[in-house]
């Protein structure tokens, strides 16, 4: 039993935060776009274009001139982290002009650039690099490595506390960490700012916000250029700070919408976003660490435990968790009454 | 120009407080407002009327930033001022109360008041400046509101308090109220005019958009007559009178009282016995209502909306169900439950004109000659060969009812949103008044109704009285259920109230009942 609680249960919490990283991210992007009144399924989209364009400019920066890349040694992963960001906000941008200026139908554009992001990504992917769609392997510098935290190695033999600093806190890398800053720094925004106030009244009341002398349009594009921010953080994670080291097709396998789910399970709050994805990442940390799960009276198959995560976002999606109300406006373009 | 010249001759020592001159605004191939001029004395309380549409709410929003005026301009306090955005008025301190509140439900009062006017980008120190002001300005103005609740838990008086606090605590100096007694009691009502006449006290200009004259005639120092996008007149309210204003409004004379007969009352066609009904949420709309409507009555159900005479014309008509209770028609019991059928209701002899007309009396994008047979459309004399529908009939027989309910203009082939809220009211009176029903329910039959039309309705109304029939009439209006009704029930949070005969009550009663309080319990 010690040693179940020692490694199995540190060893899956730890995995639990690796899995639950891009998903925080990607769902306090939702959070900040759908607070804001606009509906936002792209997020998987962003992430894919993001976590491309990560694993394509940091490999570009990182190769040396005679392969035709930049020879950029250390800052490779940097350039890899901004062009994410640069692409996500490019699509962001894309669906805030399609749901804000146009007026358009908010879930047929973030459709749609979940369609694009899975076409684009591969097809200039195999034009650049001739690898069927993927980047090439990523190698130290042109990744996001681990950071020790001081004293881990020190305090590894501290009973309980010690494991707990060294394996499950200590050991992750820059964006996890962030991550965590980033739930605080929304929580302070939402609730202690002045932006944050008209963010969650123009999701609402765009009509209050308007009437109060405030631009409609301007908040909600500042609001999405955050959600750009994030999901190329979330993207970006993906291919430069995982196992993967590299980008894969259609590597975000979902996760776009099991943010969602888990932004209406958190009820579009910071804090309960952060214990929600973290929920989904022990169910993926489990679904991976355990092949096939024996229960004693049955055996249940990997494919099951795999599914853990998608058949927890059905039952949530399906409303078993309460009733959650979503921001009054979202989903509809504001136009003056006439 | 040679008005503003003109005007300009006859100024006082004070600049007025708002001058309009030469506004126009078209949408599309409206022309919702046509070059009106106007002032507003400085501490001067100003009404505006009109007819739905004739432009008023669209003159104010111009002078709030919320629509661009196609020509045209504005001074405050005697300088010129361009008002191209919200931000802009509140700057030359003007405050606009919305009919349609402006607040966000789910914030605190608080929160509502300093969004868009805090101090800086964090919130501490607006909101402890805001709870000391609000303190301030509810010991001046009688304007208490918990700056701790949040909007969606108090009443809509409370609401619309927090609007004119908003306003106020951005320094308006000029408040414009678009039909704020709408929603109210009379007596939060009264209370509002005592805050507007304690406004002017101070100093501040105050402009009112109503319909209602009484109003206008109680509260106003000068009032603005408009008339399909024109103003029509301007005069001082003690030089006029209701009957004046309406004829302007309308452009002839109007009966503002309805001419009736006396009663016939017959026997007992309907009764409702100790119906309830429990919402989704689990809140109780209506607790163990129990009446009877007879033969040759009008009886009127007034109420402030929300208080269940909605759900009781839902359960009656089938569109909703009742948890428990009955509903007998011809001593008959009808199905109340979730399985009720609201077409068999038809077949029984009650018809409905719903409350809300554009989400349940028509559809909107349809033709007229559609919406005239729907509900009806699987009758005998609307079915043609093969079980297809008799359009030649159908058109034959929309255009026979748009002529007999002077619904205008005559096509029948025009779609129900192009007519004014006033024919397309009658459009749904006409298929539901000439199917001869025993029974007819009828909610907010002149809600958004100009007042030529609503003289015509009630007419119709008295008529199918006249003609033995009982009518059960919903209305928010409580001049309407005055002079309407043979007699009058209060509803209040679900319960009725109190019975009272038209001849024996008067509005200060039914007002006291509505907001819940039983007048004679009291004394």
């Amino acid at each position: 039993m010690m040693d179940f609680l020692t490694n199995d249960l540190l060893q899956l919490s730890d995995s639990a935060i690796r899995f639950a990283t891009p998903l925080l991210l990607a769902c306090l992007a939702g959070l900040y776009s759908e607070r804001a009144g606009i509906f936002d399924i792209g997020l998987e989209g962003k992430m894919l274009v993001a976590a491309f364009a990560a694993g394509a400019f940091s490999a570009l920066a990182g190769m040396s001139v005679d392969d035709g890349g930049w020879n950029m040694g250390g800052a490779a992963v940097w350039v890899g982290l901004l062009a994410a960001i640069i692409a996500s906000i490019i699509m962001a941008m894309i669906h805030a002009f399609a749901s804000i200026t146009l007026r358009g139908n908010q879930l047929i554009s973030g459709v749609a650039i979940n369609f694009f992001a899975a076409g684009i990504t591969v097809l200039i992917g195999q034009y650049w690099f001739k690898m069927g769609g993927q980047t090439p392997q990523l190698h130290e510098g042109q990744r996001f490595e681990p950071i020790i935290l001081p004293f881990a190695k020190s305090l590894q033999d501290v009973p309980v506390l010690g494991p707990v600093y060294h394996d499950l806190i200590s050991g992750h890398n820059i964006i996890v960490y962030l991550s965590f800053v980033i739930v605080a720094l929304t929580w302070l925004i939402l609730y202690r700012t002045r932006f944050g106030l008209r963010m969650r009244a123009v999701g609402e009341n765009p009509g209050a916000v308007d009437t109060a002398g405030i631009s409609v349009v301007k908040l909600r594009y500042s609001a999405l250029i955050i959600t750009g921010i994030l999901c190329g953080l979330a993207g970006a994670y993906l291919s430069l700070g995982t196992a993967a080291a590299g980008f894969g097709k259609d590597m975000t396998s979902g996760r776009g919408f099991i943010a969602l789910a888990a932004l209406i399970f958190a009820k579009w709050k910071p804090i309960p976003a952060m214990w929600a994805t973290l929920l989904f990442g022990m169910l993926e940390a489990v679904g991976s660490k355990y092949q096939t799960l024996d229960l004693g009276f049955m055996v249940l198959p990997g494919q099951f435990m795999q599914a853990l995560p998608y058949i927890l976002t059905v039952v949530i999606l399906a409303g078993f968790v309460g009733k959650a109300i979503p921001p009054k406006a979202g989903g509809e373009p504001y136009v003056k009454e006439r | 120009m040679s008005e503003v010249t003109e005007n300009a001759g006859r100024l006082d020592a004070v600049a007025p407080a708002i001058e309009l001159i030469g506004i126009s605004k078209a949408f599309g191939p409206v022309q919702a407002n046509k070059d009106i001029s106007m002032t507003v004395a400085k501490g001067a309380i100003h009404g505006i009327v009109g007819e739905n549409g004739a432009g008023k709410s669209t003159l104010m929003s111009i002078l709030y930033g919320f629509y661009k005026a196609d020509k045209g301009s504005v001074k405050i306090d005697g300088a010129p001022t361009v008002i191209s955005d919200s931000h802009d008025a509140i700057a030359a301190g003007i405050g606009m109360v919305h009919q349609h509140f402006m607040l966000v439900e789910n914030f605190t009062v608080l929160e509502n008041v300093i969004l868009g006017a805090e101090d800086g980008a964090t919130l501490g120190s607006s909101r402890r400046r805001a709870r000391k002001e609000l303190k301030e300005l509810a010991d001046e103005y009688e304007l208490d509101v918990n700056p701790d609740a949040v909007i969606e838990d108090i009443s809509v008086g409370f609401q619309q308090r927090v609007e004119i606090l908003k306003a106020l605590y951005r320094q308006a100096e000029i408040l414009i109220l678009d039909e704020p007694t709408g929603v109210l009691t009379p007596d939060e009502a009264d209370h509002l005019f005592r805050i507007l006449r304690n406004l002017k006290e101070q100093g501040k200009t105050i402009v009112i958009i109503t319909h209602k004259l009484r109003e206008i005639m109680d509260v106003t120092d000068s009032v603005s007559v408009m008339r399909r996008g024109e103003m029509t007149k301007t005069i001082a309210t003690a030089t006029t009178s209701p009957e004046d204003l309406a004829e302007a409004m309308v452009g002839r004379r109007v009966l503002l009282e309805v001419d009736k007969k006396p009663a016939v009352v017959g026997e007992t066609v309907m009764e409702v016995r100790d119906l309830s009904v429990t919402d989704i949420h689990g809140v109780k709309k209506l607790k163990h209502v129990s009446l009877e409507l007879k033969r040759g009555e009008i009886l009127g159900i007034a109420g402030v909306a929300g208080n269940g005479q909605s759900e009781l014309l839902e359960v009656i008509s089938g569109i909703g169900a009742a948890t428990s209770g009955e509903v007998l028609m011809h001593g008959e019991s009808i199905d109340v439950s979730k399985h009720a059928n609201a077409q068999l209701r038809r077949h029984r002899g009650i018809s409905h004109v719903p409350e809300d007309r554009h989400q349940r009396g028509l559809v909107m994008p349809f033709m007229t000659w559609e919406n005239t047979a729907f509900g009806y459309h699987n009758e005998p004399e609307y079915s043609g060969k093969f079980g297809l529908a008799n359009q030649k009939y159908m058109l034959e027989d929309a255009r026979g009812k748009m002529e007999r309910f002077d619904i205008r203009p005559v096509i029948p082939t025009l779609v129900a949103h192009h007519f004014s809220g006033g024919n397309q009211q009658k459009i749904v009176l006409a298929r539901e008044i000439e199917r001869n029903p025993d029974v007819l329910l009828i909610g907010q039959p002149t809600r958004g109704v100009d007042i030529g039309a609503i003289e015509f309705i009630h007419q119709q109304i008295v008529n199918l009285r006249d003609a033995g029939k009982a009518i059960l009439l919903v209305s928010v209006e409580l001049d309407e259920i005055q002079a309407l009704s043979d007699r009058i029930l209060v509803m209040f949070d679900g319960v009725i109230q109190g019975e009272r005969m038209p001849e024996d009550t008067n509005e200060g009663e039914l007002g006291l009942l509505m907001a819940g309080v039983d007048p004679e319990a009291q004394s």
